[in-house]
């Protein structure tokens, strides 16, 4: 009998074997694919500009090998060694006096629904203007038209009513994922990603190498990567660098932990990591080539310094500055097309495994297959997302939202599983003997010491700077009564969703589990 | 681009998409151990 049944990993938590990605690659793929999304194509550019130019790349790689990488490498060494979902996986990590531990699992589980409904607006808009290129729809007022013609905004509150011109292609996009989900992670997520990922990739470096030939292009290129070393002694330029990594490569929140779960027992798991952070890392490098070659060329056409654009960072940057810019272009159409699609294929890509965290999750606790949590979960989440972000208060709702979701959520997360993992666990070192045990890039004390110490030092702050700012200041001058809705609200959806999935009876028994090597193995490998 | 912008966009491009190559053919060389913790006979090893 193999240690998996032995462990009931067949016959407990699923009834049926894992399932697994067909290969290393078809991992390495999804991984990059969920990493890469739209963070990448329009926040990192606005944020390196922002905060030193060349400078910034100086904090952006120290936090890349020691925060990002090494919560990466947790993130993975939980999953792999858990084999589950983000539930069964902190739950098995806990042992016997820390069962409740699951609730972290539900913690982070919960953020995904969050994000995943309106993530798909997003896509959804992306789609949308994908089409609107190729006419040029938009006009000459982009700003008037993405706000006012495309989504009818109206004042911050929670509208019922629909704007059909969102409502048709964020149903589309639900319809899509759920299939893709449903079909499991084989055949479903990992053949997406590696169908969309490549062409993703081609598509932006066709869009950048035609940035690249643009007038001002070179004068755009200039601004992003001239540095102002004076940036380097300001705490805030470090924070974003740290920022700008954490949230850049979907760590901390479940997917990676679910992601790594589906991999043979024997798989290598810190040298693919590797290859997902640097590959996550050169598509932000290349994004900004492209966005700052393009802003470079507004510039140009405007006849003003790209210090004086606005509106280079964001949903602003997508959906009002590059249209405008497309506008302006020859062959501005198929350039829109480019962005706009390269736009929906990372954004769907990491829309799927945010939702296969919620999917997986839901498989485990509830016994159930993808093709039912895809049908089940999926069309319930798919009816909030319609009814909350398809209407004229849609764009305000998401702002609110993903502001809360990202900087309390997530970052709260982030926290917990590491000072929990760490200190109050004490699983390092057998996390560090289980990564070493099955990988060929060995990880050591420092590894722990970076999880442990650097990475939860640096996400408080982060999170006490963000609070503070929060509740002096609000939000976007939103009034208060929503913002305690929508913003606080949202934190406390997500930790009542915690708390009652961890209360809900498990359909097969999580705990009926061996991991792989043994903890005694670990500890005469580790000698 | 005057020569410190592109200075430093040579450092980041080699740090950068140089760690991404460098990784690819790390993991190509050796994409899994020559041995494996007791137990390994009794896990799946089909990736």
């Amino acid at each position: 009998m193999s240690v998996q049944q032995q462990s009931g990993e067949h016959g407990s938590v699923a009834s049926r074997p894992r399932e697994q990605w067909s290969g290393q690659w078809g991992f390495i793929l999804s991984a990059i694919g969920s990493a890469v999304g739209l963070g990448n194509i329009w926040r990192f550019p606005g944020v390196a500009y922002e905060n030193g130019g060349g400078a910034f790349l100086i904090p952006y790689l120290i936090a890349l090998v020691t925060a990002g990488i090494p919560i990466l490498f947790l993130d993975y060494a939980i999953g792999h060694r858990f084999r589950g979902s983000s539930p069964t996986a902190f739950r098995r990590l806990g042992g016997k006096a820390g069962k409740w531990l699951e609730s972290l699992g539900w913690f982070q589980v919960w953020i995904c629904i969050i994000i995943a409904v309106y993530y798909a607006a997003v896509v959804a808009w992306a789609a949308s203007y994908f089409t609107f290129s190729f006419d040029l729809r938009w006009g000459d007022d982009t700003a008037g038209f993405f706000f006012g013609e495309f989504l009818q905004t109206s004042d911050p509150g929670f509208s019922s009513q629909f704007v059909p011109a969102v409502l048709i292609p964020l149903v589309l996009v639900w319809v899509a994922v759920l299939a893709v989900l449903g079909s499991g992670i084989a055949k479903g997520v990992q053949r997406a990603n590696v169908i969309f990922l490549p062409l993703l990739v081609v598509a932006f470096l066709i869009l950048v190498v035609r940035a690249l030939f643009l007038d001002g292009a070179m004068t755009g290129l200039d601004a992003l990567f001239t540095p102002d070393f004076s940036a380097l002694s300001d705490p805030s330029v470090w924070i974003a660098a740290y920022s700008q990594i954490f949230f850049s490569l979907s760590i901390a929140f479940g997917i990676m932990i679910t992601y790594s779960s589906y991999r043979s027992r024997k798989a290598n798991v810190t040298a693919p990591a590797l290859v997902v952070a640097f590959a996550n890392s050169s598509f932000e490098i290349i994004a900004g080539i492209g966005v700052f070659a393009t802003l470079g060329f507004f510039a140009f056409q405007q006849g003003v310094g790209i210090d004086e654009l606005e509106n280079i960072t964001g949903v602003s940057l997508s959906f009002v500055t590059f249209p405008a810019i497309v506008s302006q272009m020859p062959g501005g159409p198929f350039f829109g097309i480019l962005f706009f699609g390269s736009l929906v294929m990372a954004g769907f890509t990491s829309l799927l495994s945010v939702l296969q965290v919620v999917s997986s999750a839901f498989q485990d606790k509830f016994g159930i297959t993808a093709r039912q949590a895809s049908i089940r979960v999926g069309v319930a989440l798919a009816t909030v997302s319609v009814l909350l972000f398809s209407t004229t208060t849609g764009v305000i709702t998401l702002d609110t939202v993903d502001q809360w979701a990202n900087n309390i959520g997530i970052v709260g997360a982030a926290i917990a599983s590491t000072i929990l993992v760490i200190w109050v666990f004490r699983k390092g070192p057998e996390l560090a003997a289980h990564l070493n045990s099955v990988s060929t890039f060995k990880v050591g004390r420092l590894w722990q010491l970076l999880v442990g110490v650097l990475a939860p030092a640096v996400l408080l702050y982060m999170l006490i700077q963000r609070i503070i700012v929060l509740v002096t200041e609000g939000y976007e001058g939103y009034p208060l009564w929503y913002l305690a809705i929508a913003g606080w609200g949202t934190i406390a959806v997500i930790l009542i969703g915690a708390i009652t999935m961890t209360a809900l009876r498990w359909k097969h028994d999580p705990d009926d589990f061996t991991p792989w090597p043994s903890a005694q193995a670990l500890k005469e490998l580790s000698k | 681009m005057s020569g410190i912008a592109i200075t430093f966009f040579i450092v980041a491009a080699v740090l950068v998409w140089g760690g991404l190559i460098a990784s690819i053919i790390f993991l190509a060389r050796k994409p899994q151990l020559d041995v494996y913790p007791e137990g390994s006979e009794l896990v799946s090893d089909d990736d």
